[in-house]
């Protein structure tokens, strides 16, 4: 019998459906108590995210599959997700799937939020040639979390995970 | 899998949690720890997160109307993108204020069937701002540039808030307000940095909602108590802040500030006190006939 984490990991996400819960970083913990019950702590992407519900329901569903039917799914909000979470494994995933995964952002510095007069000049490589050629053609894309791009190697367009 | 049209490819499976996402999402803050602390007047922080979640609840409306009509498609998927942030805000903030409040009144209850002077956001989200008469394009990037730059540095400081819910969902939605500042910063460099036509149209539109602008920092009396006990931002302490950003993107962009007079108040109330223009009505009828026609009615 698989665990509860090891269940819960294999969740995929509803709109990135080559990425489990657990790639995306979505996935905060789960917990199994002495009584049986299983606590899943997931954190949504954007405050938006249309797809929090179903995740829940993909867990609780897949866990009750599983055999443990006494689960709670908690929200947390705090911290708030970042694409630093989503794993080396998903990253991969994302390129496989012609999707530019996310650079590394780290922390933001103490201070205002820097304000950002032009779009801002990533390394965002190709998917498909891979080459570094891309022009960004719009900020925002089929969901909150891609940007579109165009390679101007191979003239193909492709999305990217953009960094949050 | 291959399907002769896209209806059939969302019905197919037959199962409504895949019909589209959110139509069985009935509570934001599902799981979420929101005992309100002790010492907190809970009669004051439920306004306060009225007065928030209305700010992001009438411009996320405003946004939507853009959507199919503007100028390009990409533009029409930002500002969809940009009122869903800000939907997905004010859901955690209203369901926040309902559970407060503690007379069972849900989101939706908050949303739609509360009267126009129930409402509580400031006045520069309500105001038409395009593509209906009130406005265009530029008038639209003209208020998400002063909205974003005004609740960006209010969300900032509201993470050290007292509140942990108010902390939590603040620090979430300061990512989100970022990347609105920055679209519209862009957006004003071009459209002031473009034609004639295109600097014309975006100085008449700085200058249409220029005089909401000083209501924005205007406290309310709720706005100061729960920023004495620790909860709350004074907005008051944001103008020097926010006053250097918009005068960053203004000079960048070769604009001066409209020198316009600020729209008064009514017996100085303003919009924290439920006294809004003539468009709030119009746009709370837009927004609310549906659920106050079919009472209970899900889609």
């Amino acid at each position: 019998m698989s665990t509860p984490q090891e269940v819960a990991e294999r969740v995929m996400d509803p709109e990135l459906p080559m990425l489990t819960l657990a790639d995306l970083g979505v996935l905060r913990g789960v917990e199994c108590g002495e009584s049986g019950r299983v606590t899943v702590t997931i954190t949504p992407t954007y405050s938006g995210c249309p797809a929090l519900d179903e995740m829940r329901a993909d867990l609780t569903r897949r866990l009750g599959e599983a055999g443990y039917h006494d689960v709670e799914v908690r929200t947390v909000l705090h911290p708030a997700w970042t694409t630093d979470w989503v794993s080396a494994a998903g990253r991969r995933k994302l390129a496989e799937h012609g999707i530019a995964p996310p650079e590394r952002v780290g922390p933001r510095a103490a201070g205002p939020v820097p304000l950002n007069l032009a779009p801002a000049r990533r390394l965002v490589r190709c998917p498909n040639c891979g080459s570094g050629h891309t022009t960004e053609l719009s900020r925002f894309s089929s969901t909150a979390c891609k940007a579109l791009f165009r390679c101007d190697e191979c003239r193909e367009p492709f999305e990217h995970f953009k960094e949050l | 899998m291959s399907f002769d049209n896209a209806y059939e490819s969302i019905t197919e499976s037959n199962d409504e949690q895949h019909w589209a996402f959110g139509t069985g999402f009935d509570d934001p803050l599902s799981g979420v720890d929101r005992a309100v602390p002790s010492e907190v007047d809970s009669v004051d922080l439920a306004q306060y997160c009225l007065m928030l979640g209305d700010d992001a609840l009438v411009l996320s409306q405003r946004l939507s109307e853009w959507c199919s009509r503007a100028p390009e498609l990409e533009e029409d998927v930002a500002l969809a993108n940009i009122a869903l942030d800000l939907l997905g805000q004010a859901r955690m903030l209203l369901t926040r204020a309902g559970e407060v409040e503690g007379a069972g009144r849900a989101e939706d209850d908050l949303a739609y069937l509360r009267d126009e002077p129930e409402f509580r956001n400031v006045r520069l989200v309500e105001v038409d701002c395009g593509p209906g008469p009130g406005g265009d394009f530029a008038t639209t990037i003209a208020r998400l540039l002063i909205f974003a730059s005004w609740r960006l540095a209010l969300l900032d400081h509201l993470t050290a808030s007292r509140d942990p819910v108010l902390a939590a969902i603040a620090a979430k939605g300061i990512k989100e307000l970022a990347y609105h500042r920055d679209h519209a910063a862009q957006w004003t460099l071009r459209l002031a940095g473009g034609t004639d036509l295109s600097r014309s149209r975006m100085i008449a539109g700085l200058t249409k909602v220029w005089p909401l602008f000083d209501e924005l920092f205007a406290p309310h009396d709720i706005e100061v108590r729960l920023a004495a006990a620790g909860v709350a931002v004074d907005p008051g302490t944001l103008r020097s802040e926010v006053d250097a950003v918009l005068d960053r993107v203004l000079t960048a962009a070769a604009l001066d500030r409209p020198d316009v007079r600020p729209m008064s108040a009514v017996a100085h109330r303003l919009g924290r006190h439920g006294v809004h223009t003539e468009a709030m009505g119009y746009l709370l009828a837009e927004m609310q006939h549906l659920a106050r026609s079919l009472p209970g009615a899900v889609w």
